[in-house]
């Protein structure tokens, strides 16, 4: 009970990141492409009639705190634009931004300077490093913006510095550094202010694809850790089914979609955001909640044995998974088992003399799920992470996911 | 042929003469302090190089070609040459030309300096300024003499007034070019850090950008030395006038010492300042 509320007050707290009506236009006298003769035309219509540029398009976007945000797109939609307003590096044409509740759209430049020191990293395609200062300097030099004493933004540097896995290398200059280490050491630059949110625009899009993955795995792991909020662009989309909670797809300016990784690959709204999807495998999204099925039969531990018993014959099985009053998996019951149960005079189902079996998450992939399931004779039952059962997955539950056709497309 | 119809003459030399007539009426303290301020400076570099004598000096100069240059053999080359212009008979004088060059230069970059920086951070600026030094670029150096002449009078400071304004134009636009081509996300993450405009311009764009601003520094030396010895002409004393009597006499020899010794300073003044423009990696 307790469980669910808590789950609950999560899932309703205020986003962190509110943006509405968002605009940006590029060029001379931005806001008459805002009237009402101007503003419904597409990007090259404007350019062609007043030679502005729209960046972005009356963008809606909402961030909750802890989430991994991705924002994807073709080069030009607009993404770097989007980020860099997040920061104010640019000013949006019209519109709000408010970020934990506080409108930085208005801010002077004073706040604005505050604000960036407290509550942003940013992590730059490029890397955006400081060619003349050594590694410890460059990841120190948030904080020496901040205006901390050496000692103590050189201790906390280095603290970010091992994070990231260069202990060692704080004496070299950047430019000695492969491209991956220049990056971890953006990073750390980044980590070392403990920003609440990050932003990270192409972070890895510079990377050869060996480092690059391995880069992702780290950011996986370091996140599991962190928890902050994190806007990352990429135009890469395993990159961003691999690494993301949501995902907004972007085409000249406009945010065209937004959902999880497997909405977007299972239910893309329209032919662009088809097209980006198109060799998104399902085993790299689809989880085990979205094809998993309740269990025909459940056992309740409290109900007894014979409770069991007649519930297996009735239904024809030879074996069932047994829950506690709290949903809670036990294990696997097999009618022989119950049957002795009954001999010795049980009154309920005790846990010991059960089977275990190898659960798996409901967000575990197809990918990892596939092995898994094929290993063993039974159904996989499926648990959240506090033991819960939630449902069963098997090898025909896989292969019905991942069938070409999907009826649900041909209807819609 | 047809004469050009007189009626349309327009009488800008007069204005600019009306236009002078007035500086120097309304300005003419303001000359004086400038005038005081360079004369003071010039006079402290001459003090200066007069003072050190010959056998530390040449020392001196292979030992910045050996570390600044990076090489030894042009340590022993700068030596060789100041050897010969005092073999000459031309070191007071080379040492009074320096000392000119150094004070001009030194004038110059405080003005390009700022400016050049002004003009990187406004577009408008730079629109402003950029025809402006192309105009001066243009225009043959000794047309600075005449307004310098007429503030200043005859000697060292209107000769270094000219010189500096002269010299100044590749120093600004060269500080503006090497701000503005600053790695841009290098800027970016300084502003993402909360950095205020002083802190981007004196942690990544000057820094950054401090080969340009260099290369920029060379020039302006280069021409400063140019200009040095024209500005003889009005009454600096230095290489230039030896060179301006020589002419006068027609003294074939004499002319080529002279013109030998300015050659000989301005190799080592170019690539003393130049290697400041090579940055050196660890
Ligand atoms: N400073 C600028 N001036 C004019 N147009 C710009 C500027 N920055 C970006 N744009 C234009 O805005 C659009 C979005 O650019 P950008 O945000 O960089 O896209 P992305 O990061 O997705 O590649 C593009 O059409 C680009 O040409
Ligand atoms: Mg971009």
């Amino acid at each position: 009970m307790s469980e669910d509320l808590k789950n609950e007050t999560v899932e309703t707290e205020d986003p962190q990141i509110v943006i509405k009506d968002l605009w940006k236009i590029y060029g001379r006298d931005p806001k008459r492409v805002l009237g009402k003769n101007l503003r419904t035309l597409s990007k090259d219509e404007v350019q062609k009639k007043t030679g502005c540029i729209i960046g972005m398009r009356e963008i809606n976007l909402e961030v909750k705190k802890g989430e991994f945000y991705i924002l994807m797109g073709l080069s030009g939609s607009g993404k770097s634009t989007l980020v860099r307003n997040l920061i104010r590096l640019v000013n949006p044409t019209s519109g709000t931004i408010h970020i934990n509740g506080e409108n930085i759209t208005k801010m002077n430049s004073e706040q604005l300077l505050h604000f960036r020191r407290k509550t942003f990293g940013m992590v730059f395609q490029h890397y955006g490093l400081l060619p003349h200062l050594t590694v410890l300097d460059n990841a120190a030099y948030g904080l020496k913006v901040k205006g901390l004493p050496k000692g103590e933004r050189y201790a906390k540097a280095m603290q970010s510095l091992e994070t990231v896995g260069l202990k060692g290398w704080e004496d070299y200059y950047p430019g000695s550094l492969s491209g991956g280490m220049q990056q971890r050491v953006g990073l750390a630059r980044a980590l070392a202010n403990d920003p609440e949110i990050l932003l990270m625009d192409e972070p890895f899009s510079g990377l050869d694809p060996l480092i690059r993955r391995q880069m992702q795995d780290e950011l996986v792991e370091l996140q599991d850790k962190l928890q902050k909020t994190i806007i990352f662009v990429t135009h890469d989309l395993h990159e961003a089914l691999k690494l993301g909670d949501k995902i907004a797809i972007m085409r000249n300016g406009e945010v065209v979609q937004v959902g999880s990784p497997e909405e977007i690959v299972t239910q893309p709204n329209d032919d662009y955001v088809a097209e980006f999807v198109k060799d998104a495998s399902p085993a790299k999204v689809l989880t085990a909640s979205s094809i998993m099925d309740p269990a025909k039969v459940l056992l309740y531990a409290w109900e007894g044995p014979k409770t069991a018993l007649t519930l297996l014959r009735k239904n024809n099985r030879k074996a069932a998974f047994v829950v506690d009053k709290s949903h809670k998996l036990l294990g696997v019951a097999k009618e022989k088992v119950i049957e002795k149960m009954i001999e010795e005079g049980h009154s309920k189902i005790p846990a010991e003399s059960l089977m275990k079996v190898t659960s798996v998450t409901p967000d575990t992939i197809l990918e990892d799920l596939f092995p898994i399931v094929t290993e063993h004779p039974f159904p996989i039952p499926v648990c959240n992470e506090n033991g819960k059962f939630q449902g069963i997955v098997t090898t025909d539950h896989i292969f019905e996911s991942i069938s070409p056709v999907e009826e649900g497309e041909s209807n819609g | 042929m047809v004469d050009f119809p007189e009626i349309v003459n327009i009488p800008l030399a007069k204005w600019i003469d009306k236009a002078m007539d007035w500086l120097l009426l309304n300005l003419d303290p303001f000359f004086d302090a400038i005038g005081f301020i360079i004369l003071k400076v010039v006079l402290a570099f001459e003090n200066l190089f007069l003072f050190i004598p010959w056998f530390v000096l040449i020392p001196l100069a292979g030992l910045a070609g050996w570390k600044l240059v990076g090489k030894k053999r042009s340590g022993v080359t700068f030596m060789i040459l100041l050897f010969l212009v005092g073999s000459f008979g031309y070191w007071e004088l080379a040492m009074r030309t320096l000392s000119l060059v150094i004070a001009s230069v030194f004038f110059s970059l405080i003005i390009g300096i700022p400016l050049g920086i002004r003009m990187a951070r406004s577009d408008r600026a730079q629109a402003i300024m950029k025809p402006m030094m192309d105009a001066m670029q243009t225009m043959p150096s000794f047309v600075y003499l005449i307004p310098a002449l007429m503030f200043f009078g005859m000697g060292k400071v209107p000769a270094m007034f000219a010189t500096i304004i002269y010299a100044v134009p590749p120093v600004i636009r060269l500080t503006n070019v090497g701000i503005r081509t600053v790695d841009k996300e290098a800027v970016e993450a300084s502003k993402a850090f909360g950095a205020t405009s002083r802190q981007v311009l004196f942690d990544v764009q000057l820094p950054l950008a401090k080969p340009s601003i260099m290369v920029g520094v060379n020039q302006t030396t280069m021409m400063a030395l140019a200009m040095v010895v024209i500005g003889s002409m009005i009454g600096a004393k230095g290489l230039g006038m030896e060179v301006l009597l020589a002419i006068n006499r027609i003294e074939v020899g004499r002319g080529f010492e002279a013109g030998l010794s300015i050659v000989f300073l301005a190799i080592i003044i170019d690539r003393i300042t130049y290697s400041f423009s090579k940055t050196k990696d660890k």
